[in-house]
């Protein structure tokens, strides 16, 4: 009906207002129905995010925690050091295992066949040993007295300690059967399990078993990399953005400069890490999984982001600000570096952090030079071989230990804050350098 | 100033700066073309040394294009070209004897709309002094702010407060500061393109103030739109009309017998 009205052709008696207010009512309507439309696709988009979030913590805090088992050790002399020259190299070939193994057979003296004994040894990690020996190490004093270890767990007794595993299942479709419940419930009764804070998954680098495995390695190997990158990428960047923007010359040759540009920034990422593979490491022969040379493809495909928006932040400085230091007799390079550069100074770290945060979370190219590799050490410089946080998170998602599931969450959450970090770093210096005119 | 009015040929430019002793700049023959497009189209002018010339015109005329030719401002818009010979003190500005850098140093301007460097006031100031290495120690640099400031009548608002942004200020005392800071290299000439056009008519008559007051030292050419203003501020003016200087001549004389019909046009109103 209204609409009819609005379509027959005008009354020259009606006045403009009456037709104006006519007119509101659908006006104003469509403006609510737009309103509407933007609030939803605002909430979906916040409900995405939530229910992602959400699904992360949930499956990954649990990973914070870990079991502990405390038992009682006799550091048996004839062990561990035959020879009482306290020698760290003896030390390190002693047979911790059995002292673990031994005091776990004091403590469930029914335990008889053979099978049964390998059961009762898993309840404490693998690692474990290595626990003990650094602990002897650091204390050779204990050897020959019997101590009270708090020893990690291992993965399959955490999880069903931290509730991970229902009980009710039948036996045989449990990783914990019921035997090794009745030993941790006789441990437990006896105030030997406590769940303390997984101070391991923050300080050690990746490992085969689930409860030993940290990601330190691949947050030094991410900062490494990330480093690189920005050291590479950041003045390079902006020098080719000041240079195209306010020096070159307006011809064909940096219009195809610019249009290769604009291309490069949307090549795959992956197509970076064969250019790395084929350049870096076969050409230049630089070490494989080292993040020198994440950091050097990181920075190839940082490059053309930071250039872009170094661009945009340039061109959005107010020419009247050109003019007038122009005007002073300032030379073109004292007009850029005194007025422009600073003006443009946040929208270049805008966009630099958008690269970095790319950076951050690329994997597919690490994977084409070898940083996707099982590497237990925690990197110590740059050419040491190493991971990054996404690939240490690909390759946790990949294994098959249900343990890894929760540290595959934990290690994105770990990856999340890394972001976190580096964004509010950027919003402070944003800040510093913001002015206002 | 008759000799100024009669119009010389170019290639007696040289002669006739010894036989008028204030002539500043003089123009002979200036094409400018923004790419095929021409703004101006042999443009002959004279500026006096140590006045007032005012620049008048309907939009579009190419007033701006000329003024900022006499400082090569127009050097950083891409496609424009300059053709013919502007002189200041004899020398061709787009030679190879003057650098564009140098040229700025002895030609300052003032824009349309004020624009200080979002900086303190005391670096609007310091700035170019600093950037061209005028001064050295730190009293140096103060002294010359102050005396700038002071030029130009700013420095009894702001002496308390040399070090709040300049883009604080209101816009009447930001257009006198961007005034400070080209007079704050001890430039020859001034060049204003419209420097009131933003203003109100009170924080006008302030810089209208300060142009009659600063002619005592430097040579001043002034675009404006304002009839009132050219006539208030100027000693002589040229009409511009299509990328022509119509007339040349006294003040007095353009606004009060002025030879040519469209100038008459022109200033009674009649189109523009």
């Amino acid at each position: 009906m209204t609409d009819m009205a609005a379509r027959a052709p005008i009354d020259t008696a009606k006045s403009t207002g009456d037709i104006v207010r006519n007119s509101l009512k659908r006006r104003y309507a469509a403006e609510r129905r737009f309103k509407f439309y933007g609030l939803t696709a605002v909430c979906t988009a916040l409900a995405f995010l939530a229910i992602m979030l959400g699904n992360i913590v949930y499956k990954g805090h649990s990973a914070f925690v870990q079991t502990n088992i405390e038992l009682e050790i006799y550091l048996d002399e004839s062990v561990i050091d035959p020879q009482g020259h306290r020698d760290p190299k003896a030390l390190i070939s002693a047979d911790y295992g059995g002292l673990i193994k031994a005091s776990l057979r004091k403590k469930f003296p029914d335990v008889r066949k053979r099978r049964d004994k390998k059961a009762l040894y898993k309840l404490v990690s693998g690692g474990a040993a290595f626990e003990l020996y650094q602990m002897v190490l650091a204390d050779p004093a204990l050897i020959g007295q019997t101590v009270a270890v708090s020893l990690t767990a291992s993965a399959d007794i955490d999880i069903f300690n931290k509730g991970g595993i229902d009980i009710n299942l039948p036996e045989s479709d449990r990783r914990v059967k019921d035997k090794e419940i009745r030993w941790l419930e006789t441990l437990r009764t006896a105030g030997a399990v406590s769940i303390d804070f997984n101070t391991r998954f923050f300080t050690a680098g990746d490992s085969r078993d689930p409860e030993q495995a940290g990601v330190l390695g691949a947050v030094v190997g991410s900062t490494l990399t990330l480093i690189i990158t920005l050291l590479l990428s950041f003045p390079l960047g902006i020098m080719a953005a000041v240079y195209l923007e306010e020096f070159a010359p307006k011809n064909r040759w940096t219009d195809i400069i610019e249009v290769n540009i604009n291309n490069l920034a949307a090549v795959p990422s992956i197509v970076f890490g064969l250019l790395g593979l084929a350049v870096f490491l076969n050409f230049f022969g630089l070490p494989r999984s080292a993040p020198l040379v994440g950091g050097l493809v990181l920075a190839l495909m940082t490059l053309p982001t930071i250039i872009i928006a170094s661009r945009a932040a340039l061109k959005s400085v107010p020419p009247s600000i050109r003019e007038a230091a122009l005007g002073v007799g300032a030379s073109r390079l004292q007009t850029v570096v005194d007025h422009v550069l600073p003006l443009a100074m946040p929208g270049m770290l805008t966009g630099t952090i958008i690269g970095m945060a790319r950076a951050l979370g690329e994997s597919a190219p690490l994977l084409m030079i070898g940083m996707v590799a099982f590497i237990v050490d925690v990197p110590h410089g740059p050419t040491d071989p190493a991971t990054v946080l996404p690939v240490q998170v690909y390759l946790w998602a990949d294994s098959p230990e249900r343990a890894f599931v929760e540290r595959t969450s934990a290690a994105i959450m770990v990856l999340l804050a890394f972001l976190i970090c580096m964004n509010l770093a950027a919003q402070i210096l944003r800040q510093k350098f913001e002015r206002r005119w | 100033m008759s000799q100024l009015a009669q119009p010389i040929l170019q290639d007696e430019a040289l002669a006739a700066l010894d036989a008028a002793p204030n002539l500043k700049i003089s123009a002979r023959g200036v094409d400018v073309f923004y790419g095929a497009k021409q703004a101006l189209f042999g443009i002959d002018l004279d500026i006096g040394s140590r006045m007032v010339t005012s620049l008048i015109g309907p939009s579009g005329c190419g007033k701006s294009t000329f003024i900022r030719c006499l400082n090569r401002m127009n050097d950083i818009i891409d496609g424009c070209r300059v053709e013919g010979q502007i002189l200041l003190d004899g020398n061709d500005i787009y030679g190879h004897l003057i650098d564009a850098v140098q040229l700025r140093a002895l030609v300052g301007m003032v824009f349309q709309k004020p624009n200080p460097f979002p900086k303190s006031i005391y670096d609007n100031v310091a700035y170019g002094p600093r950037i061209h290495g005028l001064a050295a120690a730190k009293d140096e640099f103060d002294d010359i702010v102050e005396r700038s400031l002071q030029r130009a009548g700013l420095w009894n608002e702001v002496k308390d407060r040399l070090n709040e942004p300049g883009t604080s200020l209101s816009g009447g005392q930001q257009q006198r500061l961007c005034i400070a800071r080209a007079i704050a290299v001890s430039p020859e000439v001034i060049l204003m393109d419209e420097p009131c056009s933003a203003l109100d008519p009170i924080a006008t008559a302030r810089i209208e103030e300060l142009i009659d007051e600063l002619r005592e030292n430097f040579t001043i050419v002034i675009v404006t739109h304002s009839m009132q203003q050219a006539a208030r501020v100027s000693q002589r003016t040229a009409f511009f009309h299509l990328g022509d200087v119509v007339e040349v001549g006294e003040t007095e004389q353009i606004f009060t017998n002025p030879r040519e019909r469209r100038t008459q046009d022109y200033i009674t109103g009649r189109f523009g």
